[in-house]
């Protein structure tokens, strides 16, 4: 076994900017040992570089960064004892796979008989004990990010960074290497900081998930409080799917198309605004045919997402998403009449025009 | 249909063929016809007879000697100059300042619209402050050299560099716990040996052809040397010439055996220890 436990991370009030533009406005987070905290976010909102600069890739403008207790802000990189997985396949293309993960283990001395010992060690820890002797370019890009990975593992390091490790991979490989780091991670025990845009990697693999907007966390919590009770407009808008239905606020409650919601946050002033719902939260009730009302319409399209599908109704003035087993949603095809119902979960609101088109 | 594909692709692979045969060959007569007429001149005896005369008298010329090994040893110092000068450099500059890189390349390649003699007009005064203060050795030419070569091993070594991912390869070494140095000796010089072998081969052959600036500055190598002696016996000097030739030859064929033998062992390596099945799982 190479590791099995891990040490808490803190980012405290991280500042980084390039020329005029800041990438992080003041960032902390605290990992507790052993956490998978991932981190999301759109292209140049921060996430690679507060991950860069907990590496020690990067100098900060501002901020510490502490690792088990020790200020390491001003160390380098090659004194920071930190394993990273890179987005770009980085295996050194002269070196075969146990040389690779053996690079790190003869900077820190380790004898040629241990080392390639470890290596091995670490290559079988990711499966590929049998591919110990091949270059990169004999490898799939799977083969080599799980190289990568042992590599990363193999020095014992205290923190492992992914910055988007799976994203050239094709969505096969991506969801299982997904869940083999998630396995390998929990084996070792390591404390792990994930980088990634792609939302379903982070809510399937995280025990936290931080969505970053404009160099700040915008929410970080569990992937089903990220999910179900967005902090922020943009994080439910970012994170899944969202109905943006127009709505008036009243005494603690938003009233959308007739139907009364609870709110997030319950002591929002009364007033039109706008409700974030969820695909999954609006079902298809029977066929509206001989029907009238606010949520009653006529089905446009019909997605097959596999065990899901997602319908798309038009109200009128404005469309709606539903999502639900594709087995229901066979039975609402193109072009009938339908009638929705809301699921009565607390509902994030916004106060701007409401648009008409689902995000 | 298929087959009529195969024909017309058949008769297009051989038509390629013979013309790649013919472009060698008119290639090959007309760079060996003058090594010809050369080797037929310096074994042409005064009555016509075969004589090996002129090659043998070759050692009777101790200056030839020592110029030939000191354009040697120009060639070796201004190839490990060239190296050790550009190689960090470039590899700094699209780690750390790829604003420079325009600025970098403009000023590598600026020796080559520069014609010689005009080059060596700048460095003359330098060579007489070399002369009389540091020292008036002919190795202190190498200094000029580097700037010669400069810009045939810059776009050598640039493309080699563009051929990997620098920046993460270096990241991933550092996160590992290496030095700048350690980046450098075992991750990127490794990977862009071909580039650095090809700067060599050019460099090398740069500096045993050149006679400019070695002439103007007052220094003998080979070249300024084989004019003097073509000028007191012809029949040597070309024979010392067609010695030069198939000595740059060998050196140059030798410097490529050598990189070529370290990848063919890479991949026999390969092909030997990578036999084992691929484990079927992640990708």
């Amino acid at each position: 076994m190479i590791q099995r436990s891990g040490v808490e991370v803190r980012l405290e009030n991280l500042v980084r900017r390039y020329g005029t533009v800041t990438a992080l406005d003041g960032l902390s987070l605290t990992i507790a040992p052993g956490e998978l905290v991932a981190l999301l976010g759109p292209s140049g909102c921060g996430k690679t570089t507060a991950l860069r600069l907990l590496a020690g890739l990067e100098e900060a403008d501002g901020g510490r960064v502490v690792v088990a207790g020790k200020d390491v802000t001003g160390l380098p990189t090659n004194r920071r004892n930190v394993g990273m997985v890179f987005q770009a396949y980085s295996l050194f293309p002269h070196m075969v796979a146990w040389e690779n993960v053996a690079f790190g283990l003869q900077m820190r001395k380790v004898g040629t008989e241990e080392r390639k010992k470890r290596a091995l060690e670490a290559l079988e820890l990711v499966g590929l004990g049998r591919v110990a002797n091949r270059y990169a370019n004999q490898m799939s890009g799977g083969q080599q990010q799980r190289v990568a990975l042992a590599r990363a593992l193999a020095i014992r390091p205290q923190v492992l960074l992914l910055d988007e490790p799976l994203s050239a991979l094709d969505a096969k490989v991506r969801a299982r290497l997904r869940d083999e780091i998630r396995r390998i991670q929990l084996e070792v025990g390591i404390t792990t900081l994930f980088v990634t845009h792609d939302q379903e990697e982070a809510l399937a693999i995280a025990d936290r998930v931080g969505v970053m907007q404009l160099g700040r966390l915008e929410q970080l919590g569990p992937p089903t409080l990220v999910y179900t009770r967005p902090a922020t407009p943009f994080v439910a808008e970012f994170v899944g799917l969202t109905n943006r239905l127009a709505g008036t606020v009243k005494g603690g409650s938003v009233e959308v198309r007739g139907v009364q919601l609870p709110l997030v946050q319950p002591d929002i002033a009364d007033g039109p605004a706008t409700a974030l719902v969820r695909p999954e939260a609006v079902t298809l009730i029977g066929r509206g045919d001989a029907e009238e009302g606010p949520l009653v319409g006529t089905v446009l399209t019909v997605a097959f997402l596999g065990a899901v599908s997602r319908v798309t109704v038009d109200l009128g003035d404005t469309t709606v998403l539903a999502q639900m087993p594709t087995s229901a949603a066979s039975q609402h095809p193109a072009g009938t009449k339908v009638r929705l119902e809301l699921r009565s979960d607390p509902v994030l609101i916004q106060r701007e025009e409401p648009a008409s088109a689902a995000s | 249909m298929a087959v009529a594909m195969r024909s017309v692709q058949r008769t297009r692979r051989i038509k390629l063929q013979v013309f790649r045969i013919v472009v060698f060959a008119l290639a090959a007569v007309f760079f060996l016809i003058p090594l010809a007429a050369m080797v037929e001149f310096s074994t042409r005896g005064i009555n016509g007879e075969r004589t090996l005369e002129y090659w043998t008298s070759i050692v009777q010329y101790p200056d030839m000697i020592k110029a030939i090994i000191a354009s040697v040893q120009l060639a070796l110092i201004t190839s490990v100059a060239m190296l050790v000068l550009l190689v960090p450099t470039m590899v700094w500059v699209r780690l750390k300042l790829p604003q420079l890189s325009r600025i970098v390349e403009f000023v590598c390649l600026l020796p080559l619209t520069i014609p010689a003699i005009v080059l060596v007009t700048g460095l003359f005064p330098m060579y007489i402050w070399l002369g009389t203060n540091v020292s008036d050795s002919i190795l202190t030419l190498a200094f000029a050299y580097v700037v010669l070569v400069l810009p045939y091993c810059y776009r050598a070594i640039d493309a080699g560099l563009g051929a990997i991912d620098v920046k993460t390869l270096s990241e991933a070494a550092r996160s590992l716990g290496a030095s700048w140095l350690t980046v450098m000796w075992r991750v990127i010089v490794p990977n862009i040996s071909n580039a650095i072998l090809n700067a060599t081969l050019l460099s090398v052959a740069l500096v045993l052809g050149e006679y400019t600036v070695a002439n103007v500055l007052l220094y003998s190598n080979l070249q300024v040397e084989l004019v003097h002696l073509g000028r007191a016996n012809a029949g040597v000097s070309i024979a010392v010439a067609v010695a030069s030739l198939m000595f740059a030859f060998v050196l140059l064929v030798g410097i490529a055996f050598v990189g070529g033998r370290r990848r063919r062992t890479q991949s026999e390596a390969v092909t030997n220890l990578g036999k084992g099945p691929v484990q079927g799982s992640a990708g």
